[in-house]
């Protein structure tokens, strides 16, 4: 069924023509990267832009690769491109397990991380794992660059730090500490689905843990009062349990189609003692191998 | 504004005029007369759509056709053009499929994957195809016979 909106469609081969022609069409100019979300707000005609602006012609763009800030992940990087790097897989496990469990194959073929967090739905399965990795989002505008945390990037549901003008160029991932990983994702079924909930469980040496949970607020929310309740200390059931009781002052579910807001409160619990138990397990090279679900 | 785009269809090269808004699901079928990919949800969640782009299986209806101005493109009726493939013919002997619907999309998504990886597990089958829904046979004929095509 063909797009009923009209608008024109741009497809330059150098950044600074794209951030150009953002410049010039403001709030009216969209970029397009793998386009499955963008294509689908065509459709429903919930953005309705004069300017499609196709960044596939810039080769930068497509950059996956190690450098001395930690891993560069252009704006045109897929999901696929991430399952299939030996780098992201050996050195980003949190961020491989995740790209995993995005949408089907042929959607991960085509969908970027920077299309997903600028995006920026509540169930987005790639902002945990940035957050629990202390990302840094570059941003290109007409000013020139700046760069945030991606902490910082996500302000609400659809909505982050980007203005109107500007492109997110890149994501830097710094190089981790040596550290366990887990990423779970709750869904109606097996198989093809948004998130319920998900979660990002890092540990690291020292018995520190980043904790970060997603789908479960309006933003991926870092359960700090957890972090700080397991810091030092050893994983026992008892401190199992207690970092269980705080996961609903963590977060904040809401009812919606897919799970009702206590099944998530639930959930949350149920993943955060397995996520936590996997993390540490994986961090002394136990544990189930990277990519096994855990729930 | 109208632009001639060419890509390779199943191994011809076609040009085509198609406007910024078309939909490339839509000019593979009525522009350039490839009927395999099927418009299904429109929105990337039943794979009925599924072409090869590039070496990789996509969603052709969330695509815009001006994005496949010098793609290669690959859909069922390329990968038989010299007699159905062992997968094809092991969907037959399976009987994996009844109105047909997710074939094509089926069978390019269980193409790609026996091409990166020849002896998969079931899991890792089920994986390759959770974006390809099928309402008749219930998925598990269909595994069976990507299963025994990749244990030949």
């Amino acid at each position: 069924m063909a797009i009923a909106l009209e608008y024109e469609y741009f497809k330059p081969r150098a950044l600074d023509e794209a951030v150009a022609l953002k410049a010039r069409f403001g709030e009216k100019g969209r970029f397009l990267a793998g386009g499955t979300d963008l294509v689908n707000n065509l459709n429903d005609e919930s953005c309705r832009p004069q300017a499609v602006i196709d960044l596939k012609g810039i080769e930068t763009l497509k950059r996956l690769e190690m450098t001395s800030r930690g891993l560069f992940l252009g704006p045109l990087v897929t999901f696929s491109d991430l399952i299939d790097s030996r780098t992201v897989k050996s050195r980003y496990p949190l961020l491989w397990e995740s790209a995993r469990e995005v949408a089907s194959t042929g959607i991960r073929n085509r969908a970027t991380v920077a299309g997903n967090i600028c995006s920026c739905v509540p169930c987005m399965d790639s902002a945990p794992p940035l957050v629990a990795y202390r990302a840094t989002v570059l941003i290109r505008g007409p000013e020139g660059e700046r760069e945030i945390p991606a902490a910082e990037f996500f302000r609400g549901p659809r909505k982050t730090a980007l203005k109107a003008g500007e492109l997110l160029a890149g994501l830097l991932l710094p190089r981790p500490p040596k550290h366990g990983a887990a990423f779970l994702k709750q869904k109606r079924y097996r198989g093809e689905d948004l998130a319920q909930s998900n979660l990002a469980v890092l540990a690291l040496e020292g018995k520190k843990y980043r904790v970060v949970f997603g789908s479960v607020g309006p933003t991926p929310i870092e359960a700090m009062k957890i972090e700080k309740l397991l810091e030092g200390k050893a994983l026992t059931a008892g401190l199992a349990a207690a970092a269980r009781k705080l996961v609903r002052k963590e977060i904040a579910p809401i009812d919606d189609l897919r799970s009702s807001r206590e099944y998530r409160f639930i959930m949350a619990e149920v993943m955060l003692e397995r996520g936590l138990q996997a993390a540490a397990a994986r961090l002394k090279g136990k544990g189930p191998a990277y990519g096994t679900p855990l729930v | 504004m109208k632009k001639t785009i060419t890509l390779t269809l199943n191994g011809e090269t076609r040009a085509v005029d198609v406007e910024p808004n078309d939909i490339l699901l839509d000019v593979v079928r009525d522009k350039l007369g490839v009927k395999s990919p099927k418009y299904g949800c429109g929105r990337g969640d039943c794979g009925s759509c599924t072409v090869i782009m590039d070496g990789r299986t996509v969603r052709s209806c969330l695509i815009l056709a001006i994005e496949a101005d010098g793609a290669e493109i690959v859909t069922v009726e390329g990968l038989c053009r010299d007699g159905l493939t062992p997968l094809q013919e092991s969907f037959l002997k399976h009987n994996s499929f009844q109105c047909g619907y997710c074939a094509p999309g089926m069978t390019l998504s269980a193409t790609e994957l026996l091409e990166r990886k020849a002896s998969p597990s079931r899991e890792e089958v089920q994986e390759a195809i959770a974006g390809n829904l099928c309402r008749c046979t219930g998925y598990t004929a269909i595994i069976d016979a990507i299963l025994e095509t990749a244990g030949k």
